[in-house]
């Protein structure tokens, strides 16, 4: 007997797919991307009854094998094993949500009939008997032709059996070489089959006031609805700013005593400048927004778990159709206001083409938290801390319309591409509102770790090489005696050269020198000018006033705020071009985004300098 | 009548759908989703703020959104409330 190496659990979306992959696998999971494309690669390690382990892969919800997205063109794909550089899963395991048997059996009907050991899961049965909806799995084994399993995945109902079932599927892969045709049933035939066996299948129903027709009453109510998710929006970034800045403070810290330390155990040197001053420094700047991201994707994945995220979008899509685009559009560009880096990435659910890329064309315009640092400073040193009435405080009002900012020109942007560049039939919204589930702890803790840990290997290995390079760029070649090691640079020569384009949106030199770190990520343009002004400073906070002090006595107001409009629209940020080039396949689209958002900055940047200079500021 | 005209809350059977006037792709999403020639359907939810976009459309045991567009191609009559959705006659 071959041992079994591989099992691969297929089925529509909102199956409960991602519950029942995390309940079969635990924490033990591998995610990458297959390659040549941006969908996401899930495996993992079942266990078998018998102990042997078995990689477990969780492939992306699809509605048949005949593909209308990228990810469903993978499912497709890997299941009749032509997917270059994947092995074809030798037990497919299909997942049917137990409350939509006559929907999720069309599909499943089109797995089976390849004739492969298939095994069938049909899950959530416990929702589908809050719904009053008792099934008879024994029955729809016999119509199906294949073991059918009862699992509720987020109580660990029916795992053992699903296990063993995964395991004397396997018999027959040995034995059985199924041809891998296509069946040759059209889809009204196994939408009527589907009805007739979930019929069968039925053993008693009621016609329950389904709990979630309840709950959408209120929440997709046309006014209440998106009062309520503009509420529930200022909760989450009442959180994210408010929530993380004790997490925040404790990691500047411990970054801070890391600096410390090897500054004293090592001897003076460039090797240990490039060590505290370029990695620690460096590096350290951009790990401390770890805890925003965490908080911003824990209530994102509580809203996609409980199913209210559909809902969002739901909301969002009459607005979003204004500008070309539609509610799908909308969770991606959420996620943005963290970083741009996830929320590019979860464009890959948008299937139409053309809103996918325009939505990866305007990410970058949402107000990322990398970009708080540098507001922050400059509204702490230019503006006045005066309230402008209804306890609302002037520094509050020109941060919220920095946000705006970025969210207008967001959305003009998405406008004009639409009639433009990206130009195309008006994008459809057609989106299943899945039932709605209470979050699981483990699944959001699951989902939280991977989202760090992506984030954090990027802070590990792009952001520290480009640390490294500006440090090396910054300090070659070497002064000579009596002349400052930024003028002597490579960086010093290049901010010479960057300040004759600038100087005319009032960019002085040292604004140009904080704009070339800066171009690895946008906070490290505060530690650049602090640098630069040579403010020696024991904590970041001190560092913040006195770099204030240092920025009042050298900028006027027209050019701080000229700067604070530049970096509403600059294209700050290594990373976000490099997933762009990813999840493009090409420079041509992070080439783009680069040009115009570099344009609209040198704009905005321009216009604000020279209005506020008109006006006498 | 087209599906975007139906009353909220009232049953309805798809009797036909003007394919043509779809994307090819969205077609064939909405055919996957079920909302095909003979199913039973009604109108959960209608539009945000004044506007009659888009649509909450109970199919089955699903609920689907899709735009005014999309329920403008397909023609419906009443149904009467069955006690279960049963497949095409």
């Amino acid at each position: 007997m071959t041992r079994l190496r591989t099992a691969a659990l297929v089925g529509n979306p909102n199956a409960g797919k991602s519950a029942l992959f995390n309940a079969l696998t635990g924490a033990r999971q591998k995610i990458a991307n297959y390659p040549g494309v941006t969908v996401e690669r899930k495996s993992g390690r079942l266990v078998l009854p018998s102990g042997e382990p078995v990689e477990l892969t969780d492939l992306p919800g699809s509605y048949g094998l005949d593909a209308t997205s990228p990810d469903e063109e993978v499912t497709a794909r890997v299941i009749m094993g032509r997917y270059p550089g994947e092995t074809m899963p030798e037990v497919l395991v299909v997942v049917l949500d137990a409350s939509n048997l006559e929907q999720h059996l069309v599909f499943a009907q089109e797995v089976i009939a390849l004739g492969r050991p298939t095994v069938v899961a049909l899950n959530m049965v416990d929702l589908a008997e809050r719904d009053g909806l008792v099934l008879d799995p024994a029955a729809l084994a016999q119509a199906l032709g294949v073991p059918v399993i009862p699992t509720v995945a987020v109580r660990r109902r029916g795992l053992d059996e699903l296990a063993a079932a995964i395991a004397s599927a396997e018999a027959r892969a040995a034995t059985d070489h199924a041809d891998h045709h296509r069946p040759f049933t059209d889809l009204t035939e196994r939408r009527v089959t589907a009805q007739a066996m979930a019929r069968a299948a039925i053993v008693s129903e009621t016609r329950q006031h389904r709990l979630h027709a309840r709950i959408d009453q209120v929440l997709l109510h046309p006014w209440i609805g998106p009062m309520i998710l503009f509420a529930l929006l200022f909760v989450v970034f009442q959180a994210v700013f408010a929530g993380a800045t004790p997490f925040a403070d404790g990691l500047e810290a411990a970054a801070g005593w890391l600096h410390d330390a090897v500054r004293d155990a090592m001897a003076p040197g460039l090797m240990r400048d490039l060590i505290t001053e370029g990695v620690i420094a460096g590096v350290g700047s951009v790990v401390v927004f770890l805890p925003q991201i965490v908080i911003l994707f824990f209530f994102i994945l509580a809203m996609e778990a409980s199913g209210y995220m559909a809902r969002a979008a739901f909301l969002m899509d009459r607005m979003m159709a204004g500008v070309g685009l539609s509610g799908r559009s909308f969770i991606p560009l959420l996620s943005s206001f963290a970083c741009a880096i996830p929320g590019i990435m979860a464009t890959r659910s948008i299937t139409d083409p053309k809103d996918r890329l325009t939505t990866i064309l305007i990410a970058p315009m949402m107000t990322c938290s990398a970009r708080l640092p540098v507001y922050a400073v400059i509204i702490a040193a230019f503006i006045p801390n005066r309230d402008v009435g209804f306890g609302v405080g002037l520094q509050g009002l020109v941060l919220l319309a920095l946000y705006v900012a970025g969210i207008v020109g967001a959305m003009l942007v998405a406008l004009l591409l639409r009639r433009s560049i990206t130009r195309g039939a008006a994008s459809g919204f057609i989106m299943e509102l899945p039932k709605y589930q209470m979050p699981r702890a483990k699944d959001l803790f699951i989902g939280l770790v991977q989202r760090a840990w992506i984030f954090l290997r990027r802070a590990g290995t792009i952001i520290f090489m480009v640390t490294v390079v500006l440090w090396l760029l910054l300090n070659f070649p070497r002064a000579q005696e009596g002349q400052d090691q930024v003028d002597a640079s490579i960086a010093g020569h290049i901010a010479n050269g960057l300040t004759v384009v600038v100087e005319p949106i009032g960019f002085n030199r040292d604004m140009a020198l904080a704009l070339i770190p800066a171009m690895a990520a946008r906070e490290v343009a505060v530690s650049s000018l602090a640098t630069t002004y040579a403010v020696a400073a024991a904590d970041e906070d001190q560092s913040a006033q006195q770099l204030g002090a240092q920025l009042k006595a050298h900028w006027t107001l027209p050019m701080a705020l000229a700067f604070l409009a530049w970096f509403v629209f600059a294209p700050q940020c290594m990373s976000t071009i490099a997933v762009t080039r990813r999840e493009t396949n090409g420079w041509k689209w992070p080439a783009f985004m680069l040009a115009y958002l570099f344009g609209l900055a040198y704009l905005a940047a321009g216009i604000t300098f020279w209005a506020a200079t008109a006006a006498g500021l | 009548m087209t599906l975007d005209q139906l009353p909220i809350g009232q049953d309805a059977r798809i009797v036909a759908v003007d394919w043509g006037v779809l994307v090819a792709e969205e077609a064939q999403r909405l055919r996957a989703l079920g909302l095909d020639a003979g199913a039973l359907v009604s109108v959960a939810h209608r539009g945000v703020f004044a506007g009659r976009d888009p649509l909450a459309i109970t199919v089955g045991r699903m609920t689907v959104a899709l735009r005014r567009v999309h329920a403008r191609a397909m023609q419906v009559e009443l149904a009467q409330v069955g006690p279960i959705p049963v497949g095409p006659a």
